[in-house]
């Protein structure tokens, strides 16, 4: 072998060296957490926003990554369980080193994430409802589904237009209908509404008559309210079917899904709930500009994974588009940064309705989010379509 | 009178369910000395499997015998290769290995079916039915029916019937029932099969009525097994009066005093019960002849 050949080769050698050692700096990784609650009793909701994220990770690599960086997700499953979603934010940051989060699909689950993520100054976008995740303002804390004091404040409004101002309501004791019960008796007074009764049952119960005949003979009640999600508000609108109550009844958006009409059966007929879009979007006017992102979400939603879509994986779509959005603004991976552009989001079109944050919003959605739905047929329709 | 009897007709619905889980929790401890933490799962079992098979375009009868089978399959399983194996162990070891087979059991079902609730139809129609004021599902009559039915029916084979009486003979002492010549093994592994299938049965019925997941047995569990102290644990009569009982404090303290506070109220009720009569409702002769 003459002296040139073998120049040639050791030359060889060192450029593809010296090309491999810069890939890596030319297509960084991009370090996404989550942590969603997959398995467990509140697996209705982790499960879709598994689901969505893993999938929309994938296409968004397929289709060039954040401004050609790749996304490495690093993603797990707590079970509904806070204890872990608070070992796993610490893993994420100290171990899997990243710099933003999306996830815990419950407010128990994120509430024991937030100081994590706070502490080690990572913006984290939560998937979860209650009010109290972004209110106070957490800095580093965002979230992107309503929260259950627009869910009470757009049944009240509603009640309001139809002069339903005497209303008896019937709340579960598991931490979403505690929760928006709470924020319920805080607004109705804003709206005109007075509460004549109140009423609760356990997230395992399976009867709801001896609360519902209470509620029955208060005099004068011309609208119920039902704040609570599972298989309870289907048993409480049987029972309240079974009891002969015919005054107007409204369910809450944590049972906007086709599973709640069909366990509810023909009790479900007339019932309201204010919901995401996304429930309806094929009924949705060609003009809205969520229909087109609603739409879509939906159609690949059920393409790859052969389930109806449901809101709440809508939850996790929006925030990982938000996240990617700020990601690709903030041109790094500089948590901080990250952070500022998520703050800065403007006139994001999202499945639950347009977010515009700011630093007084970490969830940036309208009381026009909402949609007021109404169950015709065993289907959902528009209530409030104008 | 109407709401009362709407509370009463409530309570005994879910009593009943209660009734029969307690009911499968004595015969097996009659026979074993095992309290069956898994026999809530039994319920489940029927509920979810006559779902599946309805859902599959079978017929409900055939579908709620099926489902039946199934879970007596699943008892005989957990009395061949979790009991039996770990006979002469203590009452602890083998409550953890049923409580341990209870969550395969809960753990197989998202796996085979789905994690979703589901929903029977009634099985005479689902218009409710007024009376006195009261509005009740036709299907609480069967629920209470079917309960009645087999308290009956197993009154009558163990009392009536030589394998019944085997069945109470070794009860009362395994050794002596072995000695006069009684299959105490076989015993035991029928009060199995019959606890499966009563606890099917029940879940069966009730379906329409409250609903049915993969997770309802746990809770079910607890409340049969309350039910059956507080009948006083091995008398079959009192796990029906605790079953109802259990079922009736807690559809009066949610209609009478406060909703919020109706499990306490319940178990409170039990916890004074039971400080009064130490052997449960039932058990009170036992203390007479002391």
């Amino acid at each position: 072998m003459s002296i040139v050949k073998r120049l040639a080769a050791a030359a060889a050698g060192a450029s593809l060296a010296v090309l491999a050692a810069a890939l890596p700096a030319s297509a960084a990784e991009l370090r996404i957490g989550a942590f969603v609650s997959a398995t467990g009793p509140a697996s209705f909701l982790g499960e879709p926003e598994e689901k969505t994220i893993k999938h929309y990770v994938e296409e968004i690599n397929k289709s060039g990554g954040i401004n050609g960086d790749t996304i490495k997700l690093f993603i797990y499953d707590d079970g509904g369980d806070a204890n872990k979603a608070r070992t796993f934010a610490t893993r994420l940051i100290e171990e899997d080193k990243v710099v933003a989060v999306v996830g815990g699909s419950t407010t128990g689950t994120t509430m024991a994430a937030v100081p994590v993520f706070e502490d080690a100054q990572v913006p984290f976008i939560s998937l979860a409802g209650a009010v109290v995740i972004v209110e106070p303002v957490k800095k580093f804390t965002f979230k992107t589904p309503h929260t259950d004091r627009m869910a009470c404040e757009k049944i009240f409004d509603d009640m309001k237009k139809r002069g339903l101002t005497k209303i008896g309501m019937i709340s579960g004791t598991d931490g979403f209908g505690k929760s928006m019960r709470d924020e319920c008796v805080k607004v109705n007074a804003k709206f005109g509404v007075e509460i004549l009764g109140e009423e609760t049952y356990g997230p395992r119960d399976s009867d709801m008559t001896a609360q519902l005949t209470n509620l029955k003979g208060k005099a004068g009640m011309q609208a119920l309210i039902n704040p609570g999600f599972g298989q309870g508000p289907a048993i409480v609108t049987r029972n309240a079917k079974q009891l002969g109550i015919n005054v107007p009844l409204y369910q809450s958006h944590g049972v906007a899904s086709k599973s709640f009409i069909d366990l509810a059966g023909d009790a479900a007929e007339g019932v309201r709930l204010p919901a995401a879009a996304l429930l309806v979007a094929d009924k949705l006017a060609d003009s809205d500009p969520q229909k087109k992102i609603a739409l879509g979400y939906k159609t690949t939603y059920e393409k790859v994974t052969g389930q109806p879509v449901s809101t709440f994986g809508g939850h996790a779509y929006d925030g990982l588009m938000i996240l990617v959005e700020a990601m690709k603004r903030a041109k790094g991976a500089d948590p901080k940064k990250i952070r500022d552009e998520i703050e800065a989001t403007k006139g994001f079109i999202g499945t639950a309705g347009i977010f515009n944050m700011s630093a007084t919003d970490h969830m940036g959605l309208g009381l026009d989010a909402f949609r007021m739905l109404e169950i015709r047929k065993g289907d959902w329709t528009l209530a409030d379509a104008k | 009178m109407g709401d009362l009897l709407q509370f009463a007709v409530s309570g005994l619905t879910v009593g009943s369910v209660y009734a029969l889980v307690a009911l499968g929790f004595t015969l097996i401890y009659n026979a074993s000395e095992v309290v069956n933490f898994a026999q809530g799962e039994f319920v489940m079992i029927g509920g979810m499997a006559t779902v599946f098979l309805y859902a599959l375009g079978l017929p409900l009868p055939v579908a709620a015998l099926l489902a039946v089978v199934l879970a007596v399959v699943v008892g005989l399983m957990l009395h061949t290769f979790v009991i039996a194996p770990a006979r002469g162990a203590d009452a602890v070891t083998l409550i953890i290995l049923t409580i341990g087979a209870s969550l395969v059991i809960r753990g197989a079902v998202p796996i085979l079916y789905d994690k979703q609730f589901h929903k029977l139809p009634g099985f005479s129609g689902e218009d409710p039915i007024r009376l006195f004021g009261a509005a009740i599902q036709p299907q609480a009559f069967w629920v209470i029916g079917g309960m009645i039915l087999v308290v009956l029916a197993l009154h009558f084979f163990l009392n009536h019937t030589r394998f019944g009486r085997a069945v109470i003979a070794t009860s009362v002492s395994p050794m002596a029932a072995k000695l006069v010549g009684i299959n105490t093994a076989l015993v035991v592994g029928f009060s199995f099969a019959v606890s499966a299938g009563v606890g099917a049965l029940a879940g069966i019925l009730v379906t329409p009525v409250t609903l049915t997941s993969y997770d309802v047995g746990t809770i079910l569990a607890l409340k049969g097994f309350a039910a059956a102290v507080l009948g006083g644990i091995g008398s079959p009569v009192g796990a029906v009066l605790g079953g109802l009982l259990v079922g009736m404090l807690e559809a009066l303290s949610a209609g009478l005093i406060s909703s919020s506070y109706k499990d306490a109220a319940a178990f409170i009720t039990i916890i004074l019960v039971l400080l009064v009569m130490p052997n449960g409702l039932a058990g009170l002769k036992h203390i007479e002849r002391v």
